[in-house]
């Protein structure tokens, strides 16, 4: 099969030691693009953040103008839908120049041999970002696949007026909170300190992120899958522990029925990321200025990791036919001043660049948090301690059975670490059949 | 023929009560299927009803609120996404008029064509080309949109109007329910008749047979407008500009709009409530075709 030569080729150019030769695997097949361009440019680019024709237009009147290179939006929905609709029109040759992607997207992408390396196009780029950020577009490799564009760096949202009213402390460590969680409900059986949502993977992925967990790595030219690996295993016991006694709910977010809970109070905090505040506003309209915001609770006192959940990047297809036009373009979206204020203004991202997390929208706080004008200062200081991330080429596959296999376990209370296995050998399977190298 | 029999029966039988029988035996109600029936109707309208309803609140009433109480934000919600990005919502609308109107016409003309040409000639392979529609009735749509995709972007075609237009056009349950139509409602007498007085095929076909088949090309043509009107899968893989998009697709992008951005609920439900209101007004106007049945009574049997 030589599809599967050519994915265990780009598999390895994932691992660092092998990185410099697959490099020159992947140059060689995108070796005719074009790059000697002369006169106008024009670049389509597909991406979900609301605004950003807008954001666009700024460059289509600025710095674009001056360079001849036009960008055209073409507004998509978000998800792992997208991922197979670039990779079906990849597949035709007919990928639009720019893609907004997830970071846990981008080894799909780069497997397939959608994103080209826009290394020599991003100019210093690199240095705008931390470095944990940055990591996550290069894989690990000499390549870079992709500019960063938002984060999501995970935080501890609580209701400030119920927890003083219930006695309770915010709690900076993990045994902290299941005693927070504990203590309320005996001081108000009705009410849940959180809950554990079965829906959400990402928000799963990014606890095992914090304590440490490394689902995807690789070891020569293989891949190594370690969703059940030690960090993830104590995440999985910790909440499975907490919904088997009935510390916590067990109901999925993102329902009505949730929604209602955060705006009653019969949910008193979220374990969330920095863009917890937008989904507040339309979830909880009633308890405005009555939320704050902590650092998310630590594994050992006196630590200070996080994970994240959520964020984009903006990368470059192998079937543009301009790519230094629109490497040049997606190093000016994700670094430049205006450029990022605007993002901020018209999306409501929280922008990857490290200068632009203190200044324009972000010196003053959320609308949502009036109560706490440091919220971004405090938020820029975690986004400082995320965690490294590890993904690989079907994190959507492995999302997929988290929903079933922890849906399962959620309901029926039953054990959370089994379902963490239903993860990782489906996860495994899955890599095998699409003829990847897995080493066990 | 005895289907005109039937129907004519079946007014008096129906609907008039107190005439000369029993008019109290007859009004009895069999408690068993009307309660079928009313349960089948409330498991229908009651989604229906919601979307109504939630239509009306505002984004801070829609979770907070009594599901089936009426808010008070119709006229925001209303303002609110004819605003959203200048209006493409309008926009959206119009393409999914378009797509499904010019769509299902052109369907029900290539069905008609084909269907009756199956019913009326016989010809060499015409069993299998039969075999191979009935085949293509049974091809969930949905599978053939990935690779239509492909074809039509050696073409050049994708991200136009032409590229959701064009695979829809033949519908192999449309050709199927026009033959199946035409076999029943054009007797073989009369075109035998239109040819005996001198007229041609096309004019046979369109003077005579067409009209005898103006029923069930009506169902055809509803059936092609619901159904691509509903389509979400093809123009998703085709089309990548939004303001080609169609209603489904657009209201989709209102929903996944990042982790970031809350789903525009009150945007979409107004949205959807909306876009139900040209399917009912198209089968309100088209009804009154479907009582055309008479005209099968032109042979004698």
């Amino acid at each position: 099969m030589p599809y599967t030569k050519r994915r265990r080729l780009v598999s390895s150019a994932v691992a660092v030691t092998l990185g410099a030769t697959a490099l020159a695997a992947c140059g060689s097949e995108s070796g005719d693009d074009g790059d000697a361009r002369s006169g106008p440019v024009s670049l389509t680019y597909w991406t979900w953040a609301p605004g950003m024709d807008k954001v666009v237009d700024l460059w289509n009147k600025g710095p674009g103008k001056k360079e001849q290179i036009t960008v055209t939006v073409k507004k998509q929905a978000s998800g792992d839908t997208l991922v197979t609709k670039i990779l079906t029109a990849h597949k035709a040759g007919k990928a639009p120049d720019l893609v907004q992607a997830e970071y846990q997207a981008l080894p799909t992408l780069v497997s397939n041999d959608a994103l080209a390396d826009i290394g020599d196009g991003v100019g210093d780029a690199k240095s705008k970002f931390a470095e944990g950020v940055w990591q996550q577009t290069t894989l690990g490799t000499d390549a870079v696949y992709a500019v960063p564009q938002d984060i999501g760096p995970m935080m501890f949202y609580y209701r400030e007026d119920l927890f003083e009213k219930y006695g309770l402390t915010v709690p900076t460590t993990w045994d902290e909170f299941a005693e927070t969680a504990r203590k309320l409900k005996k001081v108000a059986p009705d009410t849940d300190l959180t809950t554990f949502s079965a829906n959400d993977s990402g928000l799963f992925a990014g606890l095992a992120q914090q304590a440490g967990a490394q689902w995807w790595t690789t070891s020569g030219d293989r891949w190594k899958v370690g969703i059940n690996d030690g960090a993830t295993k104590k995440v999985a016991e910790f909440w499975g522990g907490l919904v088997e006694e009935g510390a916590i709910d067990n109901q999925p977010m993102y329902t009505p029925a949730w929604n209602k809970a955060l705006n009653t109070g019969k949910q008193i905090a979220w374990v969330s990321a920095v863009w917890a505040p937008g989904t507040l506003t339309t979830a909880a309209p009633d308890t405005k200025g009555k939320w704050a915001m902590a650092p998310l609770p630590q594994w050992n006192a006196g630590e200070s990791r996080t994970g994240s959940w959520g964020g984009s990047s903006t990368a470059v297809t192998t079937d543009s036919g301009n790519k230094d036009a629109a490497a040049t373009f997606a190093a000016w979206l994700n670094t430049d001043g205006d450029a990022l204020n605007a993002l901020a203004k018209e999306g409501g991202i929280y922008p990857a660049s490290t200068s632009a997390q203190l200044s324009g929208a972000f010196t003053s706080p959320p609308e949502y948090f009036p109560n706490q004008p440091d919220f971004y200062q405090k938020a820029a200081e975690i986004a400082e301690t995320t965690a490294p991330s590890a993904w690989g080429p079907n994190v959507n596959v492995a999302y997929t059975t988290f929903k079933d296999a922890f849906g399962a376990a959620a309901k029926n209370t039953s054990d959370f670490t089994a379902a963490l296995d239903t993860m990782q050998e489906d996860t495994v399977a899955d890599l095998k059949k699409q003829g990847f190298g897995v080493a066990e | 023929m005895s289907s005109v029999a039937l129907h004519q029966a079946e007014p008096t039988a129906g609907t008039t009560p107190g005439t000369t029988r029993g008019p109290a035996r007859r009004r009895r109600i069999a408690p068993v299927p009307t309660l079928t029936l009313l349960l089948g109707a409330l498991y229908c309208l009651l989604p229906v009803a919601w979307v109504v309803i939630a239509s009306t609140k505002s984004g801070s009433e829609l979770f907070s609120t009594f599901t089936f109480w009426p808010g008070s934000g119709f006229a925001d919600n209303l303002s609110d996404l004819g605003a959203y990005r200048d209006g493409v919502y309008w926009q959206w609308m119009g393409n999914s008029a378009l797509y499904a109107g010019l769509g299902a016409l052109l369907s029900t003309c290539v069905s008609a064509v084909s269907g009756y040409a199956l019913a009326v000639y016989r010809f060499r392979g015409r069993e299998t080309l039969f075999n191979v529609l009935l085949a293509g009735v049974l091809m969930p749509p949905v599978i053939l949109a990935v690779p239509q995709y492909l074809l039509l972007a050696k073409a050049d075609l994708t991200d136009s109007y032409l590229s959701v237009l064009l695979p829809q056009i033949l519908s192999p349950y449309g050709v199927y329910l026009a033959r199946i139509y035409a076999a029943a409602a054009v007797p073989a007498d009369v075109v035998e008749a239109g040819r005996m007085d001198g007229a041609g095929e096309w004019r046979i076909f369109t003077r005579v047979a067409l009209p005898m088949m103006v029923p069930g090309l009506v169902t055809v043509f509803l059936f092609q407008f619901v159904a691509i009107w509903n389509n979400f899968l093809l123009p998703y893989i085709m089309l990548s500009d939004d303001e080609k998009f169609p209603i489904t697709l657009g209201l989709y992008t209102l929903l996944e709009q990042g982790a970031n951005t809350p789903a525009l609920y009150t945007l979409v439900i107004t949205g959807a409530f909306l876009a139900v209101f040209p399917l009912v007004a198209l089968f309100l106007v088209i009804q009154r075709f479907w009582s055309l049945d008479l005209l099968s009574g032109a042979v004698k049997s």
